[in-house]
């Protein structure tokens, strides 16, 4: 036990005085914010400088990803309420938490999946038909992969859980807690620029 | 180790302070979606408008759920780098925009 305070607090001290897979996490977040403001700065280019453009609530179905918007915001509270209970040592309400985060994860990406396959063939509205056709697919496809990566990363940390790795160490859900967070916060900014203006 | 649990433990909200936030951030989409469906604003002032609501949601996240609010300064100090190196990032973007015509830009087929 002497050991494993010894070696938390050495990882404690380096860097930033973060644990080094809590930096690593920052850091990587870091990386991903530049990729989505350069796909976020080019759809704005795009839409701006284009003398046409579609409004884009007579093509998406907003209401629908409001829906979806509302399962995010959810699987964010269930997320960061696991963590709560893992450091109040609650694991049995965090394993809960952490199912329900999964769940609503797999929800969202399955309205994505029924938005899509409306879209693309009942609609007619595909990456080549227009620009914002483009710029649609590209930005919320590369989003709706990081949720799948979210949900897959997820389903690992809760079957560890569920093993009771995380009985004394809540490091591992905290850390993919800052990564699902942070597909929440770009879906929000997502949500407003592509579908709302 | 339960020394350092307990001081997290303090340091962070409780479950209720979470649904708050949630509440706050149902809220705000609630009316985001209204003011983009039913509100008649000029362009310029929707976007603002619009904006302005998603930036309050996205600090909220940031803040409370990603507990930026409870970390240490120089972690705080590290992130701000990356989101001015964004802003540069956008601005460099928009040059395209701002010195190019509309008529640069494919049009829809």
């Amino acid at each position: 036990m002497d050991a494993m305070i010894a070696t938390r607090a050495m990882e404690t001290e380096a860097g930033v005085g973060l644990p080094n897979k809590k930096l690593g996490m920052w850091v990587f977040l870091c990386s991903e914010v530049m990729f989505f403001t350069g796909l976020i700065g080019g759809y704005i280019v795009l839409r701006f400088g284009s003398a046409m453009w579609p409004v884009p609530s007579t093509i998406l179905n907003v209401p629908l990803t409001a829906f979806n918007t509302f399962l995010l915001i959810c699987s964010s509270v269930t997320m960061v309420l696991a963590l709560s209970a893992a450091q109040s040592r609650d694991m049995r309400r965090c394993r809960r938490y952490l199912v329900a985060t999964c769940l609503i994860g797999a929800s969202f990406l399955s309205v994505q999946i029924f938005e899509y396959h409306h879209l693309l063939f009942i609609e007619h509205f595909t990456p080549s038909k227009s620009l914002f056709g483009s710029v649609f697919f590209t930005t919320t496809g590369f989003h709706g992969f990081h949720v799948l990566c979210g949900v897959v990363c997820m389903t690992f940390v809760t079957v560890r859980a569920f093993r009771g790795k995380y009985d004394h160490d809540h490091e591992g859900i905290e850390n993919v807690g800052l990564y699902w967070h942070f597909v929440d916060l770009v879906w929000i900014i997502l949500f407003t620029v592509i579908y709302l203006i | 180790m339960d020394m350092m649990d307990s001081a997290e433990r303090a340091a962070h909200p409780k479950p209720a302070f979470y649904w708050k936030i949630w509440a706050w951030l149902l809220a705000l989409t609630v009316l985001e979606v209204t003011a983009s469906l039913k509100l008649t604003l000029p362009k310029g002032e929707m976007i603002v408008l619009l904006v302005g609501m998603a930036i309050i949601k996205a600090l909220l996240v940031a803040l409370y759920f990603m507990h930026l609010r409870f970390e240490r300064v120089s972690l705080g100090i590290t992130i701000s780098v990356t989101l001015v190196l964004a802003l540069v990032l956008v601005f460099a973007i928009m040059m395209q925009w701002l010195f190019h015509s509309p008529s640069t830009v494919m049009p829809p087929r």
